[in-house]
This record gives C-alpha cells, structure tokens and sequence, in this order.
C-alpha cells in the first residue's frame, strides 16, 4: 500500500503545505498540538477541503471523492459514537446504510473486547470502553485505510494501557494501513512504524521509527526528556525473581516482569537519559544490564547536552549525557563504551508487542 | 353534537381542529428544511431568510392578514398563479385559514426545530460521513432521530398557535360560519350577540385547555431531546 498526501492550505493563522509519500503499517504524524497534524487526517478523510490536495490511496484518488465514498475509517479523540443508537447498532451503522449484512462482526468484537457492552447505549459508557466501540465502527465500516486522531489522548493512563495492546494487535494482525496522530513519544515509540514529524505545518522529518527515534539529530525534534531509541526484543525467559530475561542483538536485557512466554516478540523503548556510558566494563554496580557498544554518532544540543547514538551490533540506543562527560571520556565515533541501563528504569508502557512473535 | 356545546360552537371548534392540523402537517417539512438551513448553513441572505420567518411574529397580525391577501388572494399574483394552473384558491375558504396559521406559526415551528438541530454536534454528522453516509443518509439517520423530539415539540406549539389564530384569519378569509370561522372569530362572533355569552365562555375554556396541553406536551418533548443526545 502505498500512500501519497500533497496538500497546501492557508489558515487564518498559519500555512499547511505537505508532502508525502507513506508505506503501510502504522504511521504515526507526530507534532505538537497546533502543528496541523489533525488537518492532515481531516483532509485525507475529506472532512477539510485545502485549497490544494493530492491525496492518492493505491491508485485511488481520494480528493476528487466527498467524505462518503472514500472508504477511510476515522477514530476520533471524542469517540463521536451516536448517541441514540445501542453500541450494537453503532457498530453495524455503516452496513446498515449500505444495506448489507455485517461483516467480520465476531472477530472485530473479540479483537476489542466489546462483547459485553452491545446492548449499552454511549451514555453509560466509560472513556476507554466508548474508545474501542468507535474504533469497532470504523474497523467495520471495511475502510481501506484507518485514520486514528489521538484516540488516547482524553485518557487515563490506565484507559491507555487498556487501549494500547487493541491499537498493536490491529496493526499486527488486520493489515490494514493506519495513520496516527499523537504528540505522545511513549504512544509513538510503541506504535509506529514510520514516524512524519510535523513542525508548525510542514514535515520535519520521515522515516522508519526506529530509524527516527535513534537518530540523534531527528531525535530532539520529539522533545529531549522523550528522546530514546526503540529496541526490538524477545523474551528469553520468566526468572524466579520477578525479573524478565530478554534477548536483544546487543545481548541479554533484564527488566521487571513482562507477562508473556518466551519466544514472544517485543519493542522496548528505552530513554535517552535513562542511558549510562561507561568506557570499561563496570563492576560492583546495581545496574543489570550492561550491554557493550560502538559510539556511532554525537549529536550536540542547545543546552549541556549531547545525544549519543549507539550501535549495538544493529540495533541502536540513544544516550544523553552531559558535554562534560563526553568531553572527560573524548567519546569520538567508533570507540567502544558499555551502555548500563537501570532494570527498573524501564515503564511497563513503554513495553509493547512487535510483529513476528512466534507465540502470539 | 351535544347541548352544552351549540352547533356554530361545535361547527368551529371541527373546523379550528382541521385547519390547525392542516397548516402543521403542511409546514412540517417547510419548517424543518428553514430550520437546517438557518442552523447549518452559512449562505448569502441568511439573515434576510431568518427576518422574514420571524416576520409574522413581529408583524401585527392584521398587517399579516392583509399581505396574505395581497399574494394569495384571487387578484394576487400567487394566489391567481395556483388558481390558473391547479384551480386552487384560497380566498375565503378554509385552506385559507389553514395557510394564514400555517404562516402565523411557522417561526415558532422554525425556532423549535432549530434548537434542537443546533443541539446535535455536528460532528456526530461529520463521523456518519466518513462511515460512507451521504449528507441525505446522515440526515435521516443520525439528525432527523436525535432532534425528533424538538420537531415534535415544535409542532405541537405550532398546532396550539394555529388553534388560537385571529387576525390573520379574519383579515384574509373573513368569517364565515362553516368555512373560515375558527374557534377565535367564533369566540368573537358570539360575544357580539346578545345571550352569546355563554357559548363564548365554553369555548373560551376549550382554547385554555388546548393552549395548556400543547404547552405541557411540547415541554415533556422538549426534555426528552436532552437525554436522547445525552445518550442514556
């Protein structure tokens, strides 16, 4: 699938002019709020009218079609379920108006785990429940393509991490193309597979997520406190202690306990700033994890900062350390250091499910 | 009918019933379009398609009645258009009287409905849309039942200003027993004759109960609209 946005649009306060060329999977537009990022997805969806847009889905060219018949599925952040209708009918509305019958309706209910909601109307709904009704009603209405506004963002983070494993699965098992809007790292890192980062109405920078989250000069641009890399993982094993032992290309990783049996694979995302750079390996320490590493790139900050990025045998790790530091240690590209990274540093959220797990 | 009601009496009140239902019926579907297009759309001259819904609210009802006259009535252009092309006339007829309360209660009709469209979130219509319902289908389906109630409210406060509708009428079709004399002219009509009293007195507590009944219904109506956009 293939995916191709070139829209140009003035504002009152500000111009929309984008670019874009996307592959399948999920894609995440990350930006901070303002940035016309939700005006993006409003115009693929035909909700806006730019003045100018080239919005093609395969072959497809969705601009010439008004909203109805340009087959994309939209999750609001407001889920925008219809009120007067049972969570049953909201979900089989778009067949409905097509007079056919509901298709995939089981398996679409099981993904969600809205079984037992079908016969609740919204209003007595909670926030994450209405959240994955309305993402059953678009996943039904047999979109070709899912558009998803921030459909966490008027969430708890309980609501979240209720909602995240539903958005991975449907990335992992429908194959249906997604694109994102979020201005959360945590979201991002666990979700996407290409990240856009929109800056004040233009594109900032594309590219495959684990590309743009370690790479210390797009990195910033998600904001320094966030910036840290994604590495794939597998579960090697549940040890007795309440530790999880991983396996990684750079070697073993151990973190508190992630339920799921070995062999299930896994993306870890581990902070910039959460990262230790040692040039020998350390001993007596508290720290677990201690993984050997290659500097590859430094990336220099505004402030007392510098964004190492870390090649770990393919696999990359950003690390933030002071200019200081880096000056004591004359970290260069190439040298070997040792990246130590606290076990609990880890937030279960920034633990997510990665496609080819063999055990799930 | 019965003895306590005279025969003139009961002959309005048929009449009264039939012309207010007629004119409801009738700008129903006028009054929900006016409604959707002042509430939804931005349009040049909105506010001049606004002015003149409110019109006869404001005007004074004789001035109304006259203007009536002046379009609809056999000399007028309209009224002489519909009489050459359909044979349809309503100068001095009760289809008169049913178009002059049918305008006399057309902003209150407009002002309900369009309460309640403003109520709905348009983006409820904007999420039917990409779920492939044209603005036709999402109008049916996702407006129309969410502000159902409202259009009944309106049209029953509608059906109770067309009950109660006097100068107008009287200026436009006159009153005439029998096919324009409505519950109000005979109301008028009995208390300009001696021992009238009293059956403008019955009638008088006819149009009280109506005008209380419509009010109460529409209120009860208009609540349920609240809950029904509220979900629950």
């Amino acid at each position: 699938m293939t995916l191709e946005i070139r829209i140009s649009h003035r504002f009152d306060d500000f111009r929309l002019e984008v670019d874009l060329t996307l592959p399948g999977g999920l894609t995440c537009l990350f930006g901070k709020s303002g940035s016309g990022k939700t005006s993006i997805v409003n115009a693929v969806a035909g909700l806006l009218r730019p003045d100018r847009a080239h919005i093609v889905l395969d072959g497809v060219a969705l601009h010439d079609l008004p909203p109805h018949r340009r087959e994309v599925g939209y999750v609001f952040q407001d889920a925008r379920l219809f009120p007067h209708l049972t969570v049953q009918e909201n979900l089989v509305y778009a067949a409905r108006i097509r007079r056919q019958r509901p298709e995939g309706m089981e398996r679409v209910v099981d993904l969600l785990g809205i079984g037992g909601l079908l016969d609740r109307r919204p209003g007595t709904l909670s926030g994450g429940e209405k959240q994955r009704v309305a993402i059953g009603r678009a996943l039904l209405s047999q979109p070709r393509l899912l558009l998803m506004d921030e459909p966490l963002a008027a969430l708890d983070e309980a609501r979240k991490a209720e909602i995240l494993p539903y958005i991975e699965a449907l990335r992992d098992e429908t194959g249906l193309p997604i694109l994102y809007v979020s201005h959360s790292v945590p979201e991002v890192a666990r979700l996407a597979t290409t990240i856009v980062l929109i800056d004040s109405g233009g594109v900032g920078a594309v590219g495959p997520a684990t590309t743009i989250l370690s790479d210390p000069a797009t990195a910033p641009l998600l904001g320094l406190r966030d910036a840290g890399a994604v590495l794939a993982a597998r579960i090697a094993a549940q040890e007795s202690d309440g530790l999880t032992r991983l396996e990684t290309a750079a070697g073993p990783l151990w973190l508190p306990r992630i339920e799921g049996s070995p062999g299930r694979a896994l993306r870890v995302r581990i902070a910039a700033q959460d990262v230790i750079l040692a040039l020998h390996r350390p001993e007596g320490l508290s720290a677990l994890n201690i993984l050997p590493a290659k500097v590859a790139a430094l990336h220099d900050g505004q402030g007392p900062g510098v964004l190492v990025r870390l090649d770990l045998g393919g696999e990359f790790l950003l690390a933030r350390v002071t200019r200081r530091s880096a000056q004591a240690m004359d970290l260069q590209p190439g040298l070997a250091v040792h990246a130590v990274l606290k076990s609990v540093a880890v937030a279960q959220a920034d633990v997510g499910r990665r496609t080819g797990g063999d055990s799930d | 009918m019965t003895d306590w009601l005279p025969p003139e009496a009961a002959t309005a009140l048929a009449l009264s019933l039939r012309v207010s239902l007629v004119a409801t019926l009738v700008s129903l579907p006028f009054g929900i379009l006016c409604a959707y297009a002042l509430a939804r759309w931005r349009f040049p001259g909105h506010g001049l398609l606004n002015g003149l819904v409110h019109l006869p609210l404001i005007l004074p009802p004789v001035v109304t009645g006259y203007l009536l006259l002046l379009t609809f009535g056999r000399q007028g252009w309209v009224g002489a258009a519909l009489w050459d092309w359909f044979g349809l006339t309503f100068a001095f007829r009760w289809t008169g009287a049913a178009l002059a309360a049918g305008v006399m209660a057309f902003p209150l009709l407009v002002r309900a409905i369009r309460l309640a469209i403003e109520a709905v979130d348009p983006k409820l219509e904007d999420a039917a849309a990409t779920l492939g319902a044209s603005r036709p289908v999402v109008f049916a389906t996702v407006t129309l039942p969410l502000i159902l109630p409202g259009v009944i409210a309106g049209a029953v406060l509608a059906f109770a200003k067309a009950m109660g509708e006097f100068g107008a009428t009287i200026t436009f079709v006159a009153n005439i027993p029998g096919e324009t004399q409505t519950l109000p002219t005979a109301i008028y009509s009995f208390l300009q004759v001696p021992g009238g009293d009293g059956a403008a007195l019955t009638l008088v507590l006819i149009s009280v109960a109506v005008a209380m009944l419509a009010l109460a219904l529409s209120e009860w109506l208009s609540r349920r609209v609240a809950r029904r956009i509220a979900g629950r």
